[in-house]
């Protein structure tokens, strides 16, 4: 072997020395062109991210005041008034959304992690209906919103009568964001630790106490946040609340009133009444919130990780 | 039995019903989006609604070729656009970016992610139509297709990164060390080995770009112009076609759907069926790829 070598070494001998030098130079070349590329990728993603926040926010200051915060749209080719109605919706609209999608997500999630883990494989009704509902989360994830918008006003709008109202809306809604839920939910209650149920199951609990008592509660800030991240979804969603919600500017007082979210206000005042001072004032705001909404996920999900 | 046995199997059946919630919204939506569309689906046809260029309500003439042509277009400009940028960032999150520097652009990707997509169509209308109005072509709005796509590209952004970063970081150590044993340079290891064992994460990561963008809604109805003709070049250079504005299957639905009756709403129910089909295809392929890199 070492003799082969040495042969085809003397064989190369000098002369292949520069070929290879430059071989290696070439490399070294492609390297650092491909690499400028994926750094260029790098700076455009964050130079996008801050061309598209630096001028809405710089933009929306201009507007946002107390008063623009604390007095409602008066309508108008100019988009007179404030936004306070529309905060005001989007408020409510989240508390039904969430109030539905939550426990019926942490729900589902708590089922397929925690009972139906063992059933993989095996044959039966329960195992079958298992594989549908994961089956039904994946799919519900991939379904766009306007078809969400669809839905919800075909039945909650038009055959329940609930017209376009904050019901309608926060129904379809909660279907919107329930994937989100069940996903972050699941990821959460995977990562509690084994021992911990085993800890609690071995003191003689049923599992529903255990995961009541012991399980829940390690998971709870992964569980919050994936309310947290459904709250960013309801406030940036439009596509559902555009054919659900109505539109109306004033000020919901029940769950049958109809409205408009800030995210809406946005749409109608770019496209309906071409007042951009205004909906980039609104469109500011809704940034505001949306890195808001970002700093707490990080910061639970920082919590988590220590705790894991 | 005591009565924590009887508690604890109600909640597991109760907790079942939750799980299979998923399934029966699934079921509604089909359900209901297809009782809906079916007078237009029986009344025009499937065929005819697929294949009609002209779509004029008022005239009861329902034809979906122009939206669909504007969709696809807009999908595939965004994805020109937006799958070099997306996989570019992906591998460098995942093998070049330093620790300082990754710290910085992931939260930026997760922040594209979660922007309002009414706020991307505004910036859109404001800011980036002067600019594409500047191309010096006879009858360009700045609204259109390009432009349609520019924002797509950003929008399906985070959904390609995040998925492809995963699908990268996913490939065992052994592999690129067994590669930079041979003595190739990190570039050619991510080419030639890191790269092919990711592939299929990173095509459905594609392909999920590609559900998205054929799902968004709001940002596209700003952008795009909502004219219902079939994308033609506005001049001799075949590249103009991007400057034709355009209207897309979602458009269709949110900007007729308030003020549509009889068989025009049912119409538009039969479009959302038909991007309903379009978009479970595109997805499950991405799932069936997924998994079937799992196992």
């Amino acid at each position: 072997m070492s003799e082969q070598g040495e042969i085809i070494g003397r064989r190369v001998g000098r002369k292949a020395m520069p070929q290879i030098k430059s071989n290696l130079a070439r490399r070294h070349l492609a390297q650092k062109a491909a690499f400028a590329f994926l750094w260029l990728a790098g700076l455009v993603v964050v130079g996008a991210l801050l061309a598209v926040v630096g001028y809405v926010v710089a933009q929306g200051v201009r507007v946002i005041n107390l008063d623009f915060l604390l007095t409602p749209p008066r309508g108008g080719l100019s988009g007179e008034g404030g936004i306070s109605t529309t905060i005001v919706a989007t408020l409510y609209l989240i508390l039904v959304t969430i109030g539905i999608a939550t426990p019926l997500g942490v729900g589902a999630a708590v089922y397929l992690v925690e009972y139906a883990g063992e059933m993989q494989g095996r044959s039966g009704l329960i195992p079958r209906l298992v594989a549908l509902a994961r089956f039904g989360v994946e799919t519900l994830a991939g379904v766009p919103s306007i078809i969400f918008g669809l839905f919800g006003y075909a039945l909650f709008v038009t055959a329940m009568h609930f017209g376009f109202s904050l019901l309608s809306a926060g129904l379809a809604g909660a279907c919107l964001i329930l994937p989100v839920i069940i996903r972050a939910t699941e990821e959460a209650l995977r990562a509690v630790p084994r021992s911990y149920r085993e800890g609690s199951l071995a003191l003689g609990t049923t599992q529903w106490q255990t995961i009541w008592g012991v399980v829940l509660p390690a998971a709870l800030p992964g569980i919050i946040t994936s309310i947290v991240l459904s709250v960013g979804r309801v406030v940036s969603e439009t596509a559902v609340f555009y054919v659900t919600l109505g539109g109306s500017y004033k000020m919901p007082t029940s769950l049958l009133s109809g409205g408009r979210t800030m995210a809406l206000h946005v749409y109608y005042l770019a496209m309906e009444t071409r007042a951009f001072d205004k909906a980039m004032g609104t469109g500011a705001i809704l940034i505001v919130v949306i890195i808001l909404i970002n700093v707490v996920i990080n910061c639970l999900s920082s919590r988590l990780m220590i705790k894991g | 039995m005591p009565i924590r046995y009887v508690v604890d199997r109600g909640v597991r059946y109760l907790l079942l019903l939750s799980a299979l919630a998923s399934i029966f919204i699934v079921f509604l939506i089909g359900l209901f989006t297809l009782r809906e569309g079916l007078p237009a689906l029986w009344e025009i046809g499937l065929s005819n609604l697929l294949t009609g260029r002209v779509w004029r309500p008022q005239r009861g003439e329902f034809g979906l070729v122009a939206m669909v042509a504007g969709s696809v277009l807009a999908t595939i400009g965004a994805m020109l656009l937006g799958v070099p940028l997306a996989l570019g960032c992906a591998i460098f999150l995942a093998e070049v970016a330093p620790d300082s520097v990754r710290s910085i652009v992931r939260p930026a990707v997760e922040l594209l992610a979660g922007i309002p997509s009414v706020v991307y169509g505004l910036f859109g209308m404001v800011v980036l139509v002067p600019l594409v109005r500047q191309i010096p072509v006879p009858g360009n709005t700045g609204f259109g297709l390009l432009l349609a796509s520019i924002v797509l590209a950003v929008m399906i952004l985070p959904t390609i990164t995040n998925i492809a970063e995963d699908a990268i970081r996913a490939v065992p150590r052994e592999y690129k060390e067994g590669s930079l044993a041979l003595g190739t340079t990190h570039w050619q290891t991510i080419v030639g080995v890191t790269l092919p064992a990711a592939r299929s994460g990173i095509v459905a990561a594609i392909i999920l770009g590609v559900g998205r963008a054929l799902g968004e809604t709001m940002a596209m109805i700003m952008v795009i112009g909502n004219s219902v003709i079939f994308p033609r070049p506005l001049g001799n250079n075949p590249l103009t076609l991007f400057l034709s504005q355009a209207r897309t299957l979602t458009g269709n639905i949110a900007v007729e759907i308030n003020y549509a009756t009889g068989l025009h709403e049912s119409a538009l129910f039969a479009t959302g069926v038909v991007l309903f089909a379009l978009i479970m295809i595109v997805n499950t392929t991405a799932h069936l790829l997924i998994r079937g890199r799992a196992r």
